[in-house]
């Protein structure tokens, strides 16, 4: 199998106004195709950012990084993935179609094959009936979907997830979490995604990275032996509970490691 | 260093300038120094070889001003070519410094304390400075626009006059006018909080008004309370005491359901939630208030005495002079009101810093 | 029930219903305090008057019932305070009771302010906007000019009107192009502010989106920065306008030839003609208040076309 993304040696230094700060130390990563890799850790732990230097959003200080085996600013071009953010983001001014058609817009898709593909993915993640509504008739967990929707509009192979549930109640998270599996079976995408639940790390990932801060480094890689068929119910299972566990401890010591020093 | 592209096209336009200026400056039989400036001018297309620090640039523009400044005294007729080549050059050396260095503070490399400040300065400057030379080199009729020198000396010259003029409209009748106005329109915006029912009548009204020519009522002022500042005064309370009504009571709907019901199960009384709550809330839009009117009150006596005054005020000095063409003087009386209208405003802005220094407008911590 | 039933509600308990709303809305309060000071109006008309008509009717030695002479009060042809339907007749009896072609017509002259203050307005707005354009996106432009445009809108702008008016003319320019000229540089300020507060308001979250993108800056332009600035751009004509018609207004008190309000404002106050003061002050309020109708309208029905929430 080919790695999708690889970092090596990555880092990343913000300047700020009270002396330096270490986002990302030393980062090493591979994520093969067709793998649901989550990123775990308490805030500042380097997990937002790693992925916004994926999207070219933040560059690196030192260490590699590529995507499909090019730089982040290349695959940025090549539009090679779909990025969805802690927040909806749809612009209050266009309907949930119109929305959806934005980056399809931008990239030069001709009118009709803008049509066919938002309806194809309003259809992915159930929004169809929705396409006139504006994004403030819309509950939070139904603009989040529309955000989804749209950064699956264009067919990127990867999608990079930013706690895109974070804002929801418990009950619409599951609900979106069944969903956003679902989703990942039927297109076969690479999917990045940071959150800060471990339930819903381990029910999503097939890959689980932990994450602690200061400075933002990885401290554990868990390789999910969960089944690809997962029920809401599979939470309960004691290998469920294990690998929850293990994530605990992989925590856990990076904050020890923080009150140590 | 790298330069974008409107840097290279600046750059570019620089340099020929310098080139064509060191040829006219030739033709003109022009002074050394002028081909000096213009030959240094022209080494700048170097850069696209060597590097140049935007401080050539800088010192290029100040260098060229000074000598341009020297020089125009010495105009009897419109100037020759080789000096608004020169102006070009000035101005497109300091407008390639500007952009080099706010594109350096920007990308970090240069510390945005002082050097932000340099920047607005700058560019100020060099409207004067292209104000002055036009206006100068190629003789310009002051009636229709006087060189800032001239204004300047007029000021010097004129300081009893317009001092006179400053008490009369600004001491007595905008300040006066302005406290009455202000206080009016926030005891009414208190009475009016207690009836709901006043407060959705008045409040579109208030609105509407704000929004009309309200100093077209100057006239009929003049009229009522006779020639002297109180006329004026009571055209500035009509312009200042509708914003302040507005804004006092939008303001004193600011503070939150759950405030409000955090002053209820204290059972606090009217008065008390008033003070505590209510009024400090609506302290933004009150210091809002005050800062709209300290401009509409000045534009307001100005304009009353357009009207009718006795023979002295700001706005008598201006209707006036400007009809015998002594258009130096009315620049002058414009100078002191941008002063004082500029002052008055910062007065206020600097109290409103001491008030509400917990609102998030004031804060400047944003990173 | 259709709709019908709905918008005309029947017998008493409708009756109450429409009334509650009223008194809930501000439909109500607003005609009360319109009335209250209208009432007050008048009270004080028969109260400034009163002293010259005592003099008028001593001269003329009459004695006049209470009733009588506050009737006269109301109804002198030069009063301290015209009545309201004293300057309603005037303005009929001078816009449309007057040939539009005559120096006399109040209709003219409105038409004289309001062409200026329209010209100047939209030369005004489309400067302002195409500043802020460039301001958003050169830094330099941003730093240079943004101090400056901010402190002089704390400057008594408005004085400068008679000068450009005056100056204009000593080289022979005159008529509307002056006043516009004040009405732009008015309207001009409170757009520019506007614009760039508003081609910046994207949050970062929306611009991170566009550049995720890789969208060109013309696209981040028109598909996010231009429609997030659309409610400022409406915010600054709401008050470009209103002070685009007081410099059109300004600009007329300098050049009594040319026409306009402003120049019935002067010549009223030289005659001591109020009523024809307040016919043109009111006429002028109107005016704004049509004009300011007129961008609230435009942007709503702008917004619809946006679907921003009603």
């Amino acid at each position: 199998m080919t790695a999708v993304v690889s970092a090596s040696k990555l880092s990343l230094t913000f300047k700020t106004k009270d002396g330096p700060v270490e986002a990302l130390s030393d980062v090493n990563l591979e994520i093969e195709r067709g793998e649901f890799v989550s990123f775990i850790g308490p805030s500042g732990c380097g997990k937002t950012t790693f992925l916004r230097v994926l999207a070219d959003l933040e560059t690196p200080t030192a260490g590699i990084v590529s995507i499909n085996g090019e730089t982040p600013a290349n695959a940025r071009s090549d539009r090679a993935y779909g990025y969805v953010f802690q927040a909806p983001a749809l612009l209050p001014w266009r309907n949930v179609a119109d929305n959806i058609a934005l980056p399809l817009e931008i990239m030069g898709y001709t009118k009709a094959e803008q049509q066919k593909r938002v309806k194809r993915t309003l259809d992915l993640v159930n929004l169809t009936g929705f396409e006139k509504k504006f994004p403030y008739q819309l509950s939070g967990g139904m603009q989040q979907r529309a955000s989804i929707a749209r950064a699956l509009a264009f067919d990127a192979d990867i999608l990079l997830m930013d706690e895109p549930f974070g804002a929801l109640d418990e009950i619409v998270r599951d609900h979106l979490n069944e969903q956003l599996l679902k989703l990942w079976e039927d297109t076969r995408k690479t999917i990045c995604f940071v959150t800060h639940s471990i339930p819903e790390a381990v029910y999503l990932s097939t890959k689980i990275v932990v994450m602690s801060p200061r400075p933002g480094r990885v401290t554990d890689i868990i390789e999910s032996p969960l089944p690809k068929q997962r029920p809401l119910e599979i939470r309960d299972t004691p290998e469920f509970l294990k690998i929850a566990h293990r994530v605990r401890e992989g925590l856990r010591a990076g904050h020890s490691y923080e009150e140590d020093a | 260093m790298n330069l974008t592209d409107l840097q290279r096209a600046i750059a570019i336009f620089a340099g020929v300038a310098g080139g064509a200026g060191l040829a006219a400056a030739l033709a003109d039989a022009a002074s050394p120094i002028y081909l000096g400036f213009f030959l240094a001018g022209l080494l700048t297309l170097l850069r696209f070889r060597v590097a140049m620090s935007l401080w050539v640039d800088g010192a290029l523009a100040l260098a060229g001003a000074a000598i341009l400044v020297v020089s125009l005294p010495g105009f009897e007729e419109t100037a020759p070519l080789h000096v608004w080549l020169a102006l070009v050059a000035v101005w497109m050396f300091s407008w390639l410094f500007i952009e080099e260095l706010s594109f350096s503070i920007t990308g970090g490399r240069l510390p945005e304390r002082p050097l932000g400040l340099v920047i607005p300065l700058v560019f100020g400057l060099m409207l004067v400075f292209v104000w002055e030379v036009v206006t100068r080199g190629a003789q310009i009729p002051q009636v229709l626009l006087p060189p800032p020198s001239t204004i300047w000396m007029r000021i010097l010259d004129s300081v009893p006059i317009l001092f006179a003029d400053f008490i009369q409209t600004f001491v007595k009748a905008v300040l006066s006018g302005y406290a009455m106005g202000c206080g009016a329109g926030f005891v009414v915006a208190i009475l009016v909080d207690r009836s709901p029912f006043l407060k959705r009548g008045l409040l579109p009204i208030g609105n509407f008004v704000s929004a009309l020519p309200i100093i077209g009522i100057a006239p009929i002022m003049v009229m009522w309370f006779g020639f002297d500042w109180p006329s004026k005064a009571a055209v500035v309370v009509a312009v200042t005491f509708f914003p302040m009504l507005v804004n006092t009571v939008a303001g004193l709907n600011e503070s939150g359901h759950i405030e409000r019901d955090l002053m209820r199960t204290y059972a606090a009384n009217y008065w008390q939630t008033l003070l505590r709550l209510r009024l400090p809330m609506a302290m933004p839009f009150i210091f809002n208030a005050l800062k709209i009117n300290s401009t509409l009150a000045l534009i307001g006596a100005i304009v009353a005495e357009f009207f009718g005054t006795p023979i002295v005020g700001m706005g008598f000095r201006i209707s006036t002079e400007v009809g015998k063409l002594n258009i130096d003087l009315v620049w002058a009386e414009i100078a002191v009101a941008a002063v004082s209208g500029s002052v008055f405003y910062a007065v206020i802005a600097l109290i409103e810093r001491a008030v509400t220094f917990w609102h998030p407008s004031i804060r400047t911590g944003r990173t | 029930m259709s709709a019908a039933d709905i918008s005309a509600p029947r017998g008493a308990a409708g009756m109450r219903a429409f009334l509650a709303g009223l008194w809930r809305g501000s439909a109500l309060p607003v005609i009360i305090v319109v009335l209250a000071i209208l009432s007050f109006w008048y009270v004080m008309a028969v109260q400034m008057n009163a002293p010259w008509q005592v003099k008028l009717n001593e001269r003329a030695g009459e004695t006049v019932s209470a009733f009588a002479f506050i009737e006269q009060t109301w109804n002198q042809t030069k009063p301290v305070l015209p009545t309201p339907h004293q300057i309603v007749a005037e303005i009929w009896e001078a816009t449309i009771a007057t040939d539009f072609s005559s120096r006399r017509s109040l209709a003219y002259h409105a038409w004289v302010t309001l062409s200026a203050t329209l010209l100047g307005f939209v030369f005004g707005t489309a400067l302002g906007v195409g500043l802020a354009i460039i301001i958003i996106h050169n830094d330099a432009s941003n730093r240079s000019l943004m101090p400056w445009i901010i402190a002089s809108q704390t400057v008594p702008i408005l004085a400068i009107a008679p000068m450009v008016v005056v100056g204009l003319g000593a080289v022979g320019v005159t008529g509307m192009v002056p006043k516009a000229l004040i009405s732009m540089y008015l309207s001009f300020f409170p757009v520019v502010v506007g614009m760039v507060k508003g081609l910046r308001s994207p949050e970062a979250l929306q611009l991170d989106l566009m550049h995720t993108y890789y969208a060109r800056p013309g696209q981040v332009f028109t598909l996010l920065r231009w429609p997030s600035a659309v409610p400022y751009l409406f915010a600054s004509m709401r008050v470009g306008i209103a002070i685009s018609l007081i410099g059109a207004v300004v600009g007329e008190l300098s050049n009594a030839a040319g026409g306009g309000l402003g120049v019935r404002l002067l010549t009223g106050s030289y005659n001591g003609q109020t009523i024809q003061i307040w016919a043109a002050l009111l006429l002028a309020a109107a005016l704004a208040a049509v004009l300011v109708y007129l961008v609230e309208l435009s942007e709503r029905l702008v917004n619809t076309m946006m679907g921003v929430r009603p």
